[in-house]
């Protein structure tokens, strides 16, 4: 073994910080899935009937559906009558004020480095935070809603402001979508609902933080962002888990709409458990984000960092339906050990003069398999759309994989579609110049990887920039420098 | 200061130096001259510790310590630092954070607090002036789309700012201009002191008439077969290393 395997074998063998458990009482349902477990759920929060019947319907339809097996990931047979479907932190299901919260419940998230006190917080930040199935607590809701925007949990969307929910959700990612859409449509626990009104520029970062705490439950939430004509937002969202030796599933939808000049950047900073380093436990990580540019001259960016989860099925994706309108992506994805992503985008540009950006960084070590999958869709309409695509791909060591598919499909003569891609691996000279300069082999890693991830990395709002690159280096160390 | 004795280097079984015995004082400068693929940057890579060159036989002392002991970062954190022939490039990495990264590793391994940001802009500022280089660069990635001369430059650049006490330049000269070369060797004769001492391998003289050697060696098959004064160095330029190859390949 050379010095770089050595010191790569302990830099990717360190500790996930995040798996602590935290000891709660928790209500939760029994075991299984089938349409009363659905009732159930839908009656737990309190949901009108319409959303009973809409979440019954996507049941009946996934109950028809096969799991998808085209993507390059090699995942054991998922038992989904094995799986707890509800699970919340008793003590009712929203705080009014911080005294009423668990001491509990709050030391989990300020030990996540989330403090739910608004005075201590990052100023800028408002916080959604989703334990389990619910919302814990969403901070900053009365200076939002002075703007007149509303940024509250998923549930509390439903009772307070059912004419959007019911316009918005599922306007984007149908249930008929695909097999873990509709699940997440049949049995979705919380999440959170953003609505930024006419004209309005949103003046901190919203972010939402998850954290799946209980045993044997999957996480299903939703996540709705509605930007109207002239308004801007930056949302966030990371999340966590402790360290199980079984697998736990999360199946996640994120819908964006984008009106008439309107632009929603969205940033995720994905960190749920990966497993340990002999690939057991972890997140499987099934995730359906899509934004749809509706309104001309419309912009939806999807920024990523993924360095957790055992496996991750993700394709932040843009629907460039306006004129004018941009879509981009930008996306680390960092793997280690066993870990396996297949992650990339869909840009579908229907709209005359659209454009779209993606940029894909994959970082693989250990034994882990790293795939960027992207589809740049063309359609007969789109005069003069414009793409470029760049995916590189770096390697550390020599027993991981990295692979790239990319999908064209063009129907208009005049777009011009542009893709590059490389492959490289950590060189020993780029270490050793290090060396040589002082700087230890970690540190050398370290910097050579978050170099390589720069560009994606700049994209970051500031807060979480600086966490994404330790993220990176504990990743690596943890498996990335 | 540095004391190499009857060291043999091989990589691959292939044995590359057979046998150098080389001593260098605090204030000197050597320079290292020789034909192409007679063992120089192997020696340059063997004091620097680059692991797939494999020391069967010998020593490295430098004031008295065992290099070979020491990882190559401990060597380059004892002040050994190295210029390289082939300077490579480290994309999306800038100059600024490296040298930071570099500044503070050293202090750290010397006890010292890392260095403050706005003095480490203003040691920049001050040691870029010694080599004349462009702000522009030093703003940009390690190394990444620099020109040949603009590589070699950003060497000196770094040794202004890392205050090695031996320094070991190899072939820092080729492929620069003569104006290049003047910025260079002032680069190196302003940093030079009692204190410290320069090993300069170079295949032509052209730079000894900027940057005054004490001692010229000649290497030649991983041997030094020859030792002198300056005056060595501008034989070899009139005559060529044929006499020597003759010398040395009739005693075997
Ligand atoms: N990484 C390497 N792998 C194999 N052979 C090498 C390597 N580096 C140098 N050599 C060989 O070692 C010998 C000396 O090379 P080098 O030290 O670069 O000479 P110089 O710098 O004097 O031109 C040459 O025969 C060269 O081919
Ligand atoms: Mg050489």
């Amino acid at each position: 073994m050379t010095d770089q395997e050595k010191i790569l074998n302990e830099v990717t063998g360190s500790d996930y910080k995040f798996g602590f458990q935290t000891e709660i009482d928790t209500e939760t349902i029994p075991k299984g899935l089938n349409e009363e477990v659905v009732r159930i759920i839908s009656a737990k929060k309190e949901e009108p009937e319409w959303l009973t019947e809409s979440r019954l319907k996507a049941f009946r339809h996934w109950q028809t559906m096969e799991m998808p097996q085209w993507a390059h990931l090699t995942i054991p047979k998922i038992d989904y009558q094995d799986i707890i479907y509800y699970a919340a932190p008793k003590q009712g299901a929203k705080y009014e004020n911080m005294d009423e919260v668990d001491p509990e419940l709050l030391d989990t998230f300020n030990r996540l480095g989330i403090p739910l006190e608004e005075q201590k917080q990052l100023a800028g930040v408002a916080v959604d935070a989703v334990m389990d199935s619910v919302s814990v607590k969403t901070t900053f809701q009365d200076t939002l809603a002075d703007k007149g925007i509303i940024f509250c949990s998923f549930s509390e969307a439903v009772k307070n402001h059912p004419d959007l929910i019911k316009k918005y959700m599922g306007s984007v990612v149908p249930y008929t979508d695909n097999y873990f859409a509709a699940l997440n449509s049949a049995v979705f626990s919380d999440g959170s609902f953003c609505y930024i009104p006419k004209g309005v520029h949103c003046p901190m970062e919203l972010s939402t933080y998850f954290r799946i705490n209980a045993a044997n439950t999957g996480q299903f939430e939703r996540t709705l962002i509605v930007a109207e004509d002239d308004s801007y937002v930056s949302y966030l969202e990371g999340c966590t888990a402790p360290m199980r030796d079984e697998n736990q599933l999360h199946a996640a939808i994120v819908e964006i709409v984008a009106m008439e000049n309107a632009e929603v950047k969205y940033s995720t900073v994905q960190n749920w458990y990966p497993g340990d380093k002999n690939g057991v436990g972890g997140i499987y990580n099934f995730v359906t984000k899509r934004g749809i540019c509706k309104g001309d001259n419309s912009k939806i960016s999807w920024t990523q960092v993924e360095t957790g989860s055992a496996v991750t099925w993700k394709y932040p994706s843009c629907i460039l339906r306006g004129e004018n309108s941009v879509g981009e992506f930008y996306s680390v994805a960092v793997t280690n050990n066993y870990q396996q992503a297949d992650t990339g985008t869909k840009m579908i540009h229907i709209g005359k003069n659209t454009r779209s950006t993606i940029i894909s960084k994959g970082i693989s070590a250990g034994k882990s398999q790293n795939s960027y999958r992207g589809l740049v869709k063309v359609l007969k309409g789109a005069k003069n759309a414009r793409n470029y695509s760049q995916c590189d791909s770096l390697l550390l060591g020599d027993k991981c994989g990295a692979h790239t598919f990319p999908y064209l499909e063009v129907d208009n003569p005049s777009a011009v579609v542009e893709h590059e891609a490389t492959t490289s691996k950590i060189g020993e000279d780029q270490i050793f110049y290090c060396n040589q300069r002082g700087i230890d082999t970690e540190n050398a890693i370290s910097l050579i990887v978050n170099g390589y991830a720069k560009e994606v990395l700049n994209k970051l709002p500031m807060e979480f920039a600086v966490e994404a690159q330790k993220l990176l280096a504990i990743t690596l160390e943890g498996s990335v420098g | 200061m540095l004391e190499i004795k009857d060291l043999k280097v091989s990589i691959e079984d292939k044995e590359i130096l057979k046998g150098i015995n080389l001593s260098v004082k605090a204030g000197e400068v050597h320079a290292i001259m020789g034909p192409n693929g007679s063992g120089k940057s192997t020696l340059a890579s063997a004091l620097a510790g680059r692991d797939y060159f494999n020391i069967t036989h010998g020593k490295i002392l430098f004031d008295g310590k065992d290099l070979t002991e020491l990882t190559p970062e401990d060597r380059a954190r004892e002040g050994i630092f190295l210029g390289f022939q082939y300077p490579v490039e480290i994309p999306g990495v800038s100059m600024v954070n490296f040298l930071r990264t570099a500044i503070n590793s050293m202090r750290k391994y010397r006890g010292q607090e890392p260095l403050p940001a706005g003095d480490f802009l203003k040691l920049m500022r001050e040691k870029k002036q010694v080599v004349e280089i462009d702000s522009d660069l030093t703003n940009r990635s390690v190394n990444e789309g620099f020109s040949g001369g603009e590589k070699k430059k950003n060497e000196i650049f770094q040794m202004a700012l890392l205050e090695p006490r031996l320094a070991i330049l190899d072939e820092t000269d080729s492929g620069l201009d003569i104006d290049a070369l003047r910025i260079v060797s002032n680069g190196v004769n302003k940093l030079r002191s009692p204190e410290n001492a320069t090993i300069i391998i170079t295949h032509y003289q052209r730079l000894l008439d900027y940057i005054v050697p004490d001692v010229v060696h000649v290497l030649y098959k991983g041997r030094i077969v020859k030792s002198g004064d300056k005056s060595l160095a501008r034989e070899l330029e009139e005559h060529g290393y044929d006499w020597i190859k003759q010398e040395v390949d009739a005693n075997n």
